[in-house]
C-alpha cells in the first residue's frame, strides 16, 4: 500500500488549524456487568481469563434473556459527570443501537442516546509547560461493551485475508463511559499533545474516582481521536475523520499530528477529505482507511423498552458530589497556591514527578520551603547518582524526621545533609546516625564559651577588633569554634556569644 | 407509495440481514406500499404536546445491586454453538469493520 | 376417562387434594386424549419426556404429608414462546429448530415450584407475528370446533388445547390479542395481565413493550388461579411491577357467589362495536348486553375515539421492535445456520441463515420494522404511533372514570377458515382491531365466550377490560357474568365443544 503523502508540520499548521475532538471509553470496575449479573472481567486483575466464562444468557443474546441496570454503574458514572463538571440528567434514558456484528450478542447494544446521564462540563487539562487548556465536555454516556473477536488465517490477525473468526463474549455487556469532547480549538502545533494529556487526564481521574482500573494496555480505556483542519481564516469546521485504534499516550500524539499532516497534504493539493473512520498502525505510525460513513450507520435508535428510565435524584447525585475525591488538576492548583511557589519552580516539581512526595511531607507538617530543599535538593542528586526515583531512597516521614533535627537546633544543614547521605547509604534512622556518628549539635553554652574563649587567647588582636565595634571580626573566631566542634555547633549562637564575651571582658 | 420500492425492500432487508430472493421482493414490493399507507395515519393525529409513551406503566429507577450471580459453564454457553472451537463461537470471515 | 379430561382445573385441584385423585391418573388421561387427537388438532410441537414422572413425584410428595399449592398436579400445556430448559423451545419458528434453552422462564419455573405437570409446547404464529397459527413454520393448528376454520393466533395452539381438553389449563402470550382472540374463536376463556403483572424473562420477545404472558383455560376461575402462580415481581424483568397482587382466585370465586351486577358500571366501546362487526358477533353482544342490563349492570356507552388508529399505531410499535428483538437470530450462537456456496462471510451467512429460518409474515414485519426505525422515518412512523399510544392510554382513563369495566366483542368475526386470510396482510391484521387497543394502554384484558353464533355455531367472544392494576376486577365481574351466561344458557360454551374427529 502507498504511503500517503504528508505535509510538513509546521507547514501544515501555517495553513490550517486544526480542530481536535475525543471519544473516550472507560470500562466500569463494577463487580458484575452492565445489564447482568455476570462477573466483569474489566474489574479483575489476571490477564488471561478463560473465553466464555463470564457468561450469563444475556451477553449471548439468548432468546427470552432481559437487562437490569447495575445501580452501582450508574452511581460510577454519575460520580464520573460530576468529575467532569457536567450536568448530571434528572431523567436519563437508554437506547437502542441496532446494527450487526459477530461480536455484538444481540445485534443491538443498549447505550444512551439522546437523553445521557451528564453533558455540559469541562475538564482542565494540564500540558508539560504547565499551561491549562479546558476542554468543553459535550457529553458522557453509559453503555455496554461487546465481545472480542479473533480472526484467524489472515497476515496480521486483522480482519482483511481472515480465513475464520472466533467470538470470546466475557467483554461482552462489560459497563461502559463513553466521553465525549466538543470540538476543542487553539491547540494549535499542541494539539497531539494535548491528546495525550486529555486522556492522560482523564485515566487519572476514574482511579482517583475509584471506579475504573483504567490500564490502557487493557482496553479499559480507550481513545478514539477526530481530527479536521479548517483553512486559516474560515469559519466553518473542516471534515473529519475518527482514528480508532489509538492503544497508547504515545499513539494519541502521533496519531493526531499524522492525521493533520495526512488531511493537510490532501486540502493542500486541492482535494477534499472523506468523513470516514480511519484505523492507527502504530508499527508504521499511519492511519489507513476503513468504512467510509454510509447508509449502513444508520443505527435506528429507539428508547430500550427493556428499561426504565433512570432518575438522578438531587439527594442521590449530591452525596456522590460529596464522596468525590479532590481530582489531580484541583488538587495541583490548590497546592501551587497553598506552597506559594513561582509556576516554575512548581511545574519542576510536577514534572520531576516529586509531587505526591512533596505533598505527603508537608501534609506531615513540614514546611512547603524545607520539604522542596531537600526533595528537589539533596535527595534529587543522591537518587541521580543511584540512577532511581527519589522516592525510591527515602520516604516523607524521613524528611521529617530529618527537618525536625534541624528545627530543633540540634542538627546544622550541613549536618543534616551529612545524616541524609548516611540515611541513604543504609545506615539508620536520622536519629540512630545522629547517635552513632556523635552528629548532634552541642547547645551546652558552658562548652561553647570554652572553645570561644581558648580561640580568643589564640586570637587577641580579633577580640580588640571586636571591641572596637568591629563585629565581623569575630568571624574568624566563629569559624576556629566550629571546627573546634567539629561543625557540631550553631553558628548563629556562636556568634552571639563571641561578641557577648568580647564585650563583658572589657 | 415511492419509498417502497425494491430497491428501497433490498436496502432494509440488507440493513436487517435477510438475503431476500427476487421473488420475495416482487411480492413485498406488491403488499408494503399499501401497508405503509395505511399505518401512515398515525402521522396525523397527535400534536407537538402529546408525548410519546415507551412504556405502559410508569416506574422508574428498577436497579439490580452489584452482586455477582451464577454465570452459565463455557460448555452451556456453547451448546446450541452452530460451531465452535470448545471455547469461543466460530464464524466466517467478517467483510465489514468493527465499530 | 373422558370425566378426567373435562374437569376443571379448580376441580381437579380438589381430587387431587382429598386424595380422590393422583397426578398420575389425571396427567396419564391428559396424554391419551393427545394421543387421539394430536393428527386431527396439531395443536403441539413438543412433548414433555419426563410428565408422569414430575405426576408421579407430585403424588409422592402429596402423600408424604407435603403441603403442596392448589395446582400442584395438575397438567397444564405452555405456548412454545416460554423458554424450558428439559423440552426444545422454538418459538414456532424453523430458525430455532431443536434449540433447548439453557434456562427457565420465570413463569415456567413457578408452574415447576408449584407442581405443575407440563405436557408440552403448544404450537403458536411464528414469534408470536400471526393470528391464526397459520405462520407457523411447522404446521397449522386446527379449531377443535371445526377442523376447516383457524383456532386463532398467534396462540392457537394452546387455545386448541385446553378447548379440546388435552389440557385443563394452557399458558399463552399476549402481544396484540394472541390469547384474547384465540380465546374467542375455541369458546375458552383468556387474559392478558395489566403489562409488567407477569414476568417476560425467558418469554422470547416479540415486542418488549406490548408483550404479556398469560392464563388459558375453560372458566374464569382456572384462569385466575394459574394467574396467581404465574404473576408477580420478578428482580430479572426490570418491566416487572413491583408491588404485590391480591388474589386472583379470591376475587374470581367473591364474583361467582355474587348474585348479579348490581352496582358494577360497564361501558360499551361505541368504536369497538360499530360496521366492522359482524351481525352474529352483534347479535350476541348485544344480547350480553341485555343480559347484563338485566342483572343491575349500569351499561353506558363509552368513547375510545383513537381507537381508530390503534391497528396503524400497533403495526408501526411492533414491526419496530421486533426487528430489534429479532437481529439476535443471525446464525452465530445458537439457532440455525446455513451457509451458502462459495466462500460466503459471515454476513452472507447471516443472511443466508435469515432468509430460509423465517417464515414471510416475519420477514415482512422486519422489513416494514426496519423502515419505521430508519433514519429520517422515526418521527413521523415509530414516534407518531408512540403517540398514539398516549392518546388512547389516555381515552381509556376516562372512560375508566364513569364506568368499572369495558366491554366490546372480543373479535369482529368468528374464526375465519384456514387459509382465507393468507393472501392479504392487511385484512389478517385488521382482524385485531378489538383486540389491540388494550395492549397499546397496557390495561389487563380477558374473553370469555358468550354464546355460539347464529351463522357457524362457532364461539362468539365478550372481552372485559380494566384499568391499569385492576386484574382481580376482571376475574370478579367476568366469574359473575360467566355464572350469569350459564344460567342463562343452562351449560359453559367451553365444555360443549364438539367432539373432535
Amino acid at each position: 500500500m502507498a504511503q500517503p503523502e504528508l505535509m510538513d508540520f509546521d507547514q501544515a499548521l501555517e495553513m490550517f488549524e486544526p480542530v481536535v475532538g475525543f471519544e473516550v471509553h472507560v470500562e466500569l470496575s463494577t463487580a458484575t456487568k452492565m445489564f447482568s449479573d455476570a462477573p466483569n472481567p474489566a474489574a479483575m486483575d489476571e490477564v488471561n481469563i478463560a473465553p466464555n466464562t463470564c457468561i450469563t444468557p444475556l451477553c449471548l443474546g439468548l432468546p427470552g434473556s432481559l437487562p437490569v441496570v447495575n445501580k452501582m454503574a450508574v452511581e460510577y458514572s454519575i460520580s464520573l459527570g460530576l468529575a467532569l463538571g457536567c450536568d448530571i440528567a434528572p431523567v436519563s434514558r437508554f437506547a437502542r443501537k441496532n446494527y450487526y456484528y459477530p461480536d455484538l450478542a444481540k445485534n443491538y447494544q443498549i447505550s444512551q442516546y439522546d437523553e445521557p446521564i451528564a453533558f455540559e462540563g469541562s475538564v482542565s487539562v494540564e500540558l508539560d509547560d504547565g499551561t491549562l487548556i479546558d476542554v468543553p465536555i459535550e457529553r458522557a454516556h453509559m453503555e455496554e461493551d461487546a465481545g472480542k473477536l479473533t480472526h484467524v488465517g489472515g497476515a496480521t490477525g486483522r480482519i482483511q485475508g481472515a480465513e475464520y473468526s472466533l467470538v470470546d463474549y466475557n467483554r461482552a455487556g462489560v459497563p461502559l463511559v463513553e466521553i465525549v469532547t466538543k470540538p476543542i480549538e487553539g491547540s494549535e502545533h499542541r494539539a497531539g499533545e494535548l491528546g495525550r494529556a486529555y486522556v492522560s487526564t482523564i485515566r487519572d481521574m476514574v482511579r482517583s474516582l475509584g471506579i475504573s482500573h483504567a490500564r490502557m494496555e487493557r482496553g479499559n480505556l480507550r481513545c478514539d481521536a477526530n481530527v479536521s483542519l479548517r483553512p486559516r481564516g474560515s469559519a466553518a469546521y473542516g471534515t473529519r475523520t475518527e482514528t480508532k485504534n489509538v492503544n497508547s499516550f504515545r499513539s494519541i500524539e502521533r496519531a493526531v499530528r499524522y492525521e493533520i499532516q495526512r488531511q493537510a497534504h490532501i486540502l493542500g493539493s486541492g482535494g477534499t477529505i472523506t468523513q470516514e473512520t480511519r484505523h492507527w498502525h502504530e508499527d508504521t505510525g499511519v492511519t489507513s482507511p476503513g468504512r467510509p460513513k454510509s447508509d449502513a450507520d444508520d443505527y435506528r435508535y429507539f428508547p430500550e423498552p427493556d428499561l426504565l428510565p433512570v432518575e438522578a435524584t438531587s439527594e442521590l447525585v449530591e452525596s456522590l458530589r460529596a464522596q468525590l475525591p479532590e481530582q489531580p488538576v484541583e488538587m495541583r492548583r490548590r497546592l501551587r497556591a497553598e506552597w506559594g511557589f513561582s509556576d516554575v519552580d512548581f511545574q519542576a516539581i510536577v514534572n520531576a514527578g516529586l509531587l505526591g512526595e512533596m505533598h505527603e511531607t508537608v501534609s506531615l507538617g513540614v514546611t512547603a520551603t524545607a520539604a522542596r530543599k531537600w526533595w528537589m535538593g539533596e535527595l534529587s542528586r543522591l537518587a541521580n547518582d543511584q540512577g532511581v526515583e527519589p522516592g525510591v531512597i527515602a520516604t516523607a516521614e524521613d524528611v521529617k524526621a530529618l527537618q525536625t533535627l534541624v528545627d530543633d537546633g540540634r542538627l546544622t544543614d550541613t549536618l543534616a545533609r551529612e545524616v541524609l547521605g548516611a540515611m541513604v547509604a543504609g545506615e539508620g534512622t536520622p536519629e540512630e546516625i545522629v547517635a552513632a556518628r556523635g552528629l548532634e549539635v552541642v547547645s551546652d553554652d558552658g562548652a561553647l564559651l570554652a572553645a570561644i574563649d581558648e580561640a580568643l587567647a589564640a586570637q587577641p588582636d580579633v577580640l580588640g577588633k571586636i571591641r572596637e565595634g568591629k563585629t565581623q571580626a569575630a568571624g574568624a573566631i566563629i569559624g576556629a569554634v566550629m571546627k573546634a566542634m567539629r561543625g557540631q555547633a550553631d553558628a548563629a549562637r556562636v556568634q552571639a556569644l563571641v561578641i557577648e564575651r568580647a564585650q563583658t571582658d572589657a | 407509495m415511492p419509498d417502497m420500492t425494491p430497491e428501497a425492500i433490498r436496502h432494509l432487508a440488507s440493513l436487517s440481514r435477510i438475503a431476500l430472493s427476487d421473488e420475495e421482493i416482487t411480492r413485498l414490493s406488491g403488499e408494503l406500499p399499501a401497508i405503509v399507507s395505511a399505518v401512515e395515519a398515525v402521522q396525523k393525529v397527535a400534536g407537538d404536546d402529546v408525548v410519546p409513551t415507551s412504556h405502559p406503566i410508569p416506574l422508574g429507577n428498577v436497579f439490580r445491586d452489584d452482586i455477582v450471580g451464577t454465570p452459565l459453564t463455557t460448555e452451556q454457553a456453547l451448546e446450541g454453538a452452530p460451531d465452535h472451537d470448545g471455547s469461543r463461537f466460530r464464524v466466517s470471515a467478517i467483510l465489514g469493520e468493527e465499530q | 376417562m373422558s370425566e378426567l379430561i373435562s374437569m376443571r382445573a379448580s376441580a381437579a385441584s380438589k381430587a387431587l387434594q382429598d386424595g380422590s385423585l393422583s397426578s398420575v391418573e389425571l396427567t396419564q388421561a391428559h396424554l391419551d386424549r393427545m394421543d387421539a387427537t394430536e393428527g386431527a388438532l396439531g395443536a403441539f410441537l413438543a412433548r414433555s419426556a419426563t410428565a408422569l414422572e414430575t405426576a408421579a413425584a407430585i403424588d409422592q410428595r402429596r402423600a408424604a404429608g407435603e403441603s403442596l399449592s392448589p395446582l400442584a398436579g395438575v397438567p397444564i400445556a405452555i405456548k412454545d414462546v416460554l423458554c424450558t430448559k428439559d423440552m426444545v423451545t422454538t418459538a414456532g419458528s424453523r430458525i430455532l429448530e431443536g434449540w433447548t434453552p439453557p434456562y427457565d422462564a420465570t413463569v415456567v419455573s413457578k408452574l415447576r415450584e408449584a407442581g405443575m405437570v407440563a405436557l408440552g409446547k403448544t404450537n403458536m404464529d411464528e414469534f408470536a407475528m400471526g393470528s391464526s397459527t397459520e405462520h407457523s413454520g411447522y404446521h397449522p393448528t386446527h379449531n377443535p370446533w371445526d377442523p376447516t376454520v383457524a383456532p386463532g393466533g398467534s396462540g392457537g395452539g394452546s387455545a386448541a388445547a385446553v378447548a379440546a381438553k388435552q389440557a385443563p389449563l394452557a399458558v399463552g402470550s399476549d402481544t396484540g390479542g394472541s390469547i384474547r382472540q384465540p380465546a374467542s374463536f375455541t369458546g375458552t376463556v383468556g387474559v392478558k395481565p395489566t403489562y409488567g403483572g407477569v414476568s417476560r424473562y425467558g418469554v422470547i420477545a416479540l415486542a418488549s413493550s406490548l408483550d404479556q404472558v398469560g392464563p388459558v383455560s375453560r372458566t374464569v376461575l382456572d384462569s385466575a388461579l394459574l394467574h396467581d402462580v404465574m404473576g408477580g415481581h420478578d428482580p430479572r424483568d426490570a418491566t416487572s411491577i413491583p408491588t404485590p397482587w391480591v388474589s386472583m382466585a379470591a376475587a374470581a370465586e367473591r364474583g361467582a357467589r355474587a348474585d348479579n351486577l348490581t352496582g358494577v358500571r360497564v361501558g360499551v366501546v361505541r368504536e369497538l362495536v360499530g360496521e366492522g362487526i359482524s351481525p352474529a358477533v352483534r347479535q350476541r353482544f348485544d344480547e350480553a348486553v341485555e343480559l347484563l342490563t338485566q342483572q343491575g349492570a349500569e351499561v353506558v356507552e363509552v368513547n375510545l375515539p383513537h381507537c381508530e388508529y390503534a391497528v396503524a399505531a400497533y403495526y408501526l410499535i411492533l414491526p419496530a421492535e421486533a426487528s430489534s428483538n429479532l437481529a439476535k437470530f443471525d446464525s452465530v450462537r445458537f439457532g440455525l445456520r446455513v451457509t451458502p456456496e462459495g466462500n460466503p462471510t459471515v454476513e452472507d451467512v447471516m443472511s443466508a441463515t435469515r432468509d430460509t429460518g423465517f417464515g414471510d409474515e416475519v420477514k415482512r414485519r422486519i422489513i416494514l420494522g426496519t423502515y419505521a426505525l430508519s433514519a429520517g422515518y422515526y418521527d413521523a412512523y415509530y414516534g407518531s404511533a408512540q403517540k398514539v399510544r398516549t392518546l388512547i392510554q389516555q381515552d381509556f382513563a376516562q372512560a375508566f372514570e364513569k364506568v368499572d369495566v369495558v366491554i366490546s366483542p372480543s373479535t369482529p368475526t368468528t374464526a375465519f377458515p384456514l387459509g382465507a386470510k393468507m393472501e392479504d396482510p392487511l385484512a389478517m391484521w385488521a382482524g385485531d382491531v378489538t383486540t389491540i387497543p388494550v395492549n397499546l394502554a397496557g390495561i389487563p384484558g380477558m374473553s370469555l365466550p358468550m354464546g355460539l353464533s347464529a351463522e357457524d355455531g362457532l364461539p362468539v367472544g365478550l372481552q372485559l377490560m380494566a384499568p391499569a392494576y385492576q386484574d382481580a376486577r376482571l376475574y370478579e365481574v367476568g366469574a359473575t357474568i360467566e355464572r350469569l351466561f350459564e344460567e342463562r344458557d343452562g351449560y359453559l360454551v367451553s365444555e360443549r365443544v364438539p367432539e373432535v374427529k
